[in-house]
């Protein structure tokens, strides 16, 4: 035991040796900068999105090169944390955030503590449905709209040997697809080729709520639980049936393309841009299909808002007119594959895949048929909610089989439960009234 | 009885099978971090090395913040390491050696920080931070990760202090050590496994926090904070890049504890 | 616990005297406690009664709504059953697993040391980096079926939703290679305090190795092994995120339906709700063991 005494002392001695040299350290500082930023006349810029390493450093040079005025530390987090950031500052009443971006669905939550932001919309022409949306409701602009995005087919060209005669895949129907992806499997030695993004992070609910309801049904929450919405997920468990059941775990549609596990799948243009990678040819971009009501499809809106005592409002303001100047929403296409707000030609020089996806986009919103879907108007917290009424219905008919007329009333009692808390008008593609309601 | 031999050959078996179970995924994490993103993408993957790039790991280390994130962190680590001990080892001494009333009650209230989900207290903790003042430093996580770790620093340290005779303890005092030099003289050397035990799970622990970190800062973020919180949204390869360039400081510091941890068995383990 | 102690309490050895200390004011132990409970206290109380608060109280007061709410979302009983599944099946295999290894490195083999280290590695791997590369092993066109495609065997589908079987034994694999080694990490750190004397004086009056084990080298090991699997069971109960990253949500786990609640759902108060279950599970397990070893105090050596 002995033995041990002049090592516990050396050791006692290396302790006090590192104590006596971290001290200094921690007194100096509470912390090393991460984001470039928080220094003298330095914008905090809380958000959403590029999180993904390569679109965050792709969008901090667009910042760093075209948003000269303000030095902008770009702060990517996800929602929840980005929620529960702004709620504790401004309780706090210590706002150390200048800029806050999200989705409509990230900032709707916010309302009450963004500030009114309508002496930014002057001078820009922004596309009207969504600088409506930028209002949360209220007669106030709280937030004011920074990209646009939708959900487009993704399509191997591989997949397009077992497309139906007669079959367009610009212009398919429902039925169409089934027909292709039934006639894909079979072809593929029983492997089906279809996926959707069913995973935890996947945007599926956004298919079922802005593309196969309305498609069907013509509406989101009115018809929910009629003969249309029966008809609609009937034929859902059907194409599910062909589609990879590895579906569940899929987030980013553009993985299992990339890797060849699926060869037409549907998701989120900025989820689905890495599938071309450097073989655009091999690929083709497609509007989402049409049913019996028309071509169903989803409107994805971000904005960019100042929240209630933000350090210093002058600059978060310079900062959120230089990210709606043409210059810079043209480059934010062309590097990260989300569509300007304001109304401009789109820039001829777009890399491949983003140009396969513009065609897709402007093709599914100029559809004659075409029905649009906003995201929920009004909801504010409970948007989440919403959208898991949608997976719910999803996981209990299509992966556990219970009865669909079952599942959606209950289901519906649900989603009424959700309106009555909030008591909002309908929003698009629903007609408006209030308060809005399964029928 | 067996042979010596054959017993020896058994265990030796044993452990390579243990080892492989252990080892392999650490291997696939490093293959594919260093793998090219094209590779990844193959069918069947490949198994070898065959097709190393560093492409995604020199993208991944120069993405913003990197360096000071991971200076931090250290600053972070050790810090917790430190206070964790500071407070948490007299804890762990008094658990050990003294019947107390509320004895109980007070391990359950240990425990609490970690059995209690805490993303649940991420609005009321930053505001205490925000209040106080600390938001954003690398004092506050510095806090919370104390916190986070004092349940298993105590109980550990407790559980190794009950093994430790008391003899020699007294032997020291009668030949005039203060109780407080017998302690770190005579006790602590023993308890020393538990100890180092007990700094590697605070360290880790610290380490690889993401949430805490995430909401008690903004601008001087930690390495998890800065790149793991986000991580899952990067494509394939960078999440493995990730995977791989945070593991690496903390296999470093096991490797230091770990002479620590087995100094009772004797040198033949070093 | 009768005794109110200025005075060490001597248990492992009641049979000697207790050195004598001179009487204070403030007893020895609630001295060396009072640091860490005023630590806690300091950081934690308040932000837990507001959070806990939430699961109780709407806007117009107090209400058992967001309890309901809770009980009724379909993914709550699924989550309750696998979570205890998980817990029942894991920690058993995981504890003999952990002590395998113990006993292993305690014959002292050669290369031991290098045997240690790697075992421990998966401790300083975040639970997200695990899920990982877990998912690239058993996913579809993972390491696991390309392994087996080079053998020319066809692959499974591992993780298929409707292939639970497969599904949780993924889990319970990721989940035995991510946190064994704390287990072990205790028991090694224990062992290290047991003399070899009884052992070896077990063995020269021809005890078994399976006697040595069962009579002499597990009862003094018994205060390692409570706090592991305190420990191990309070943290099992926190994780998800191997579970998430491996089977989405095919496979709900109650912590993963709080940060569901949370951060997807923004209603911190089924969230609360929630995390009351999980604490309430949690600190009652680890009454449950602690009562345990309170019973049989000579069991130690």
């Amino acid at each position: 035991m002995m033995t041990n005494q002049p090592g516990i002392s050396r050791r006692a001695l290396l302790g006090i040796g590192l104590g006596a040299a971290a001290a200094p350290a921690l007194a100096a500082c509470g912390g090393q900068s991460t984001s470039g930023g928080g220094g003298e006349g330095s914008v905090t810029f809380l958000s959403t999105q590029f999180t993904p390493v390569e679109e965050r450093q792709r969008f901090e040079k667009i910042l760093a090169d075209k948003v000269s005025s303000v030095k902008v530390a770009y702060n990517p987090v996800e929602a929840g944390v980005f929620a529960s950031t702004i709620q504790s500052q401004v309780e706090a009443g210590k706002v150390q955030i200048g800029v806050v971006g999200g989705l409509h669905g990230d900032l709707a939550p916010q309302a009450d503590r963004l500030q009114d932001v309508d002496d930014l919309v002057g001078g820009r022409q922004f596309v009207p449905d969504l600088l409506e949306l930028g209002k949360l409701g209220g007669s106030a602009q709280k937030y004011i709209p920074w990209m646009q995005a939708s959900y487009v087919l993704a399509v191997h060209k591989k997949a397009l040997q077992w497309l139906p005669s007669g079959a367009d895949v610009q212009k398919l129907t429902y039925d169409q697809l089934l027909d292709w992806m039934t006639a894909a499997k079979a072809g593929n030695g029983g492997k089906p080729v279809f996926g959707l993004p069913a995973g935890p992070k996947g945007l599926y609910h956004r298919f079922l709520q802005g593309f196969l309801l309305p498609s069907f049904t013509g509406g989101m929450v009115t018809t929910f639980r009629n003969a249309d919405a029966v008809t609609a997920w009937e034929y859902l468990t059907q194409l599910w049936a062909q589609s990879v059941p590895a579906s569940t775990n899929y987030d980013y549609m553009q993985e299992p393309l990339q890797r060849g596990e699926v060869l037409v799948a549907w998701d989120h243009v900025a989820r689905l841009i890495a599938a071309p990678g450097d073989k655009p040819d091999d690929w083709v971009m497609a509007p989402a299909p049409r049913g019996p009501k028309g071509l169903g499809y989803l409107l994805v809106a971000a904005g960019v808002g100042i929240p209630r005592g933000a350090p210093d409002t002058d600059r978060a303001k310079e900062l959120i007119k230089a990210l709606t100047t043409t210059e810079v929403q043209q480059e934010v296409l062309r590097k990260n594959a989300f569509f300007p707000v304001v109304t401009a030609d789109p820039p001829g020089d777009l890399p491949p895949a983003v140009a396969l996806e513009a065609a897709a986009v402007q093709a599914q919103q100029n559809a004659d048929d075409a029905i649009l879907s906003l995201p929920p108007v009004g909801l504010g917290a409970k948007d989440g909610e919403m959208s898991q009424v949608f997976k719910d219905c999803f996981q209990q008919i299509c992966l556990n089989r219970r009865p669909i007329r079952q599942v959606l009333d209950t289901q519906a009692r649900r989603m009424n439960a959700i309106l009555d808390e909030v008591k909002v008008a309908c929003w698009k593609p629903d007609p408006p009234g209030e308060p809005c309601q399964v029928q | 009885m067996r042979r010596p031999w054959a017993r020896a050959a058994a265990v030796q078996a044993a452990c390579v099978a243990i080892t492989l179970f252990m080892a392999v995924p650490m291997y696939l994490i490093a293959l594919a971090a260093l793998s090219s993103r094209e590779s990844l993408n193959r069918f069947p993957l490949p198994l070898l090395p065959t097709d190393l790039s560093t492409e995604t790991m020199s993208a991944f280390l120069r993405s913003t913040g990197v360096v000071p994130a991971f200076l931090n962190s250290l600053q972070v680590g050790l810090g917790t390491l430190v206070l964790s001990l500071l407070v948490g080892v007299p804890a762990g001494w008094a658990l050990a050696r003294y019947a107390f009333r509320g004895k109980e009650p007070y391990q359950l209230f240990l425990l609490l920080t970690r059995a209690l989900p805490i993303v649940v207290l991420s609005v009321p903790l930053a505001k205490v931070f925000l209040t106080s003042g600390l938001y954003d430093t690398t004092y506050a996580v510095t806090l919370l990760h104390t916190a986070l770790a004092l349940p298993t620093t105590v109980l550990i340290t407790a559980a190794v202090f009950v093994g430790v005779p008391r003899d020699q303890e007294e032997a020291a005092m009668i030949f005039g050590a203060t109780p407080v030099q017998a302690f770190l003289r005579v006790v602590v050397p023993q308890a020393l496994p538990g100890v180092a035990a007990a700094a590697m799970f605070a360290f880790v622990l610290s380490w690889n926090e993401v949430l805490g970190a995430t909401i008690l800062t903004l601008n001087q973020r930690t390495l998890p904070a800065q790149v793991l919180s986000t991580l899952s949204d990067s494509p394939l390869a960078y999440r493995f890049a990730g995977g791989l360039a945070l593991v690496l400081p903390a296999l470093l510091f096991i490797a230091l504890m770990r002479r620590y941890m087995l100094n009772m068995w004797g040198a033949t383990l070093r | 616990m009768t005794e109110l102690a200025d005075q060490p309490v001597l248990r492992e050895r009641p049979d000697r005297p207790a050195p004598r200390r001179p009487a204070r004011r403030v007893p020895t132990p609630v001295l060396l406690i009072a640091p860490s409970l005023i630590f806690m206290t300091a950081l934690f109380v308040w932000p837990t009664v507001v959070a806990v608060g939430q699961a109780f109280t709407g806007d117009d007061g107090p209400t058992a709504a967001y309890v309901r709410r809770m009980v009724d979302d379909p993914s709550f009983w699924p989550a309750v059953r696998y979570t205890a599944l998980l817990i029942v099946v894991l920690i058993p295999i995981q504890f003999a697993f952990a002590l395998t290894m113990a006993l292993l490195l305690r014959e002292r083999p050669r290369f031991a040391g290098v045997y240690f280290y790697l075992w421990v590695v998966p401790l300083a791997i975040s639970d997200l980096a695990a899920g990982l590369v877990w998912l690239s092993i058993f996913t579809d066109r993972g390491y696991l079926n390309s392994v087996l495609d080079h053998l020319g065997v066809a692959g499974y589908s591992w993780l298929q939703f409707d292939h639970p079987v497969t599904m949780f034994l993924a889990v319970m694999v990721a989940e035995l290679w991510r946190a064994t080694s704390l287990v072990l990490v205790i028991v090694v750190a224990g062992l290290q305090g047991i003399p070899k004397d009884y052992d070896e004086a077990a063995a020269v009056f021809g005890a078994t190795y399976w006697q040595r084990l069962r009579h002499v080298l597990l009862p003094q090991l018994r205060p390692s092994l409570q706090v592991a699997v305190i420990l191990r069971t309070i943290l099992a109960l926190q994780t998800f995120a191997v579970a998430q990253a491996l089977t989405g949500r095919n496979l709900p786990l109650l912590v993963g339906e709080t940060y569901r609640w949370y951060n997807a759902l923004l209603n911190p108060n089924v969230a609360a709700a929630l995390a009351l279950v999980v604490l309430g599970v949690s600190l009652l397990a680890a009454a449950g063991y602690l009562r345990l070893l309170r019973e049989h105090p000579e069991a130690r050596g």
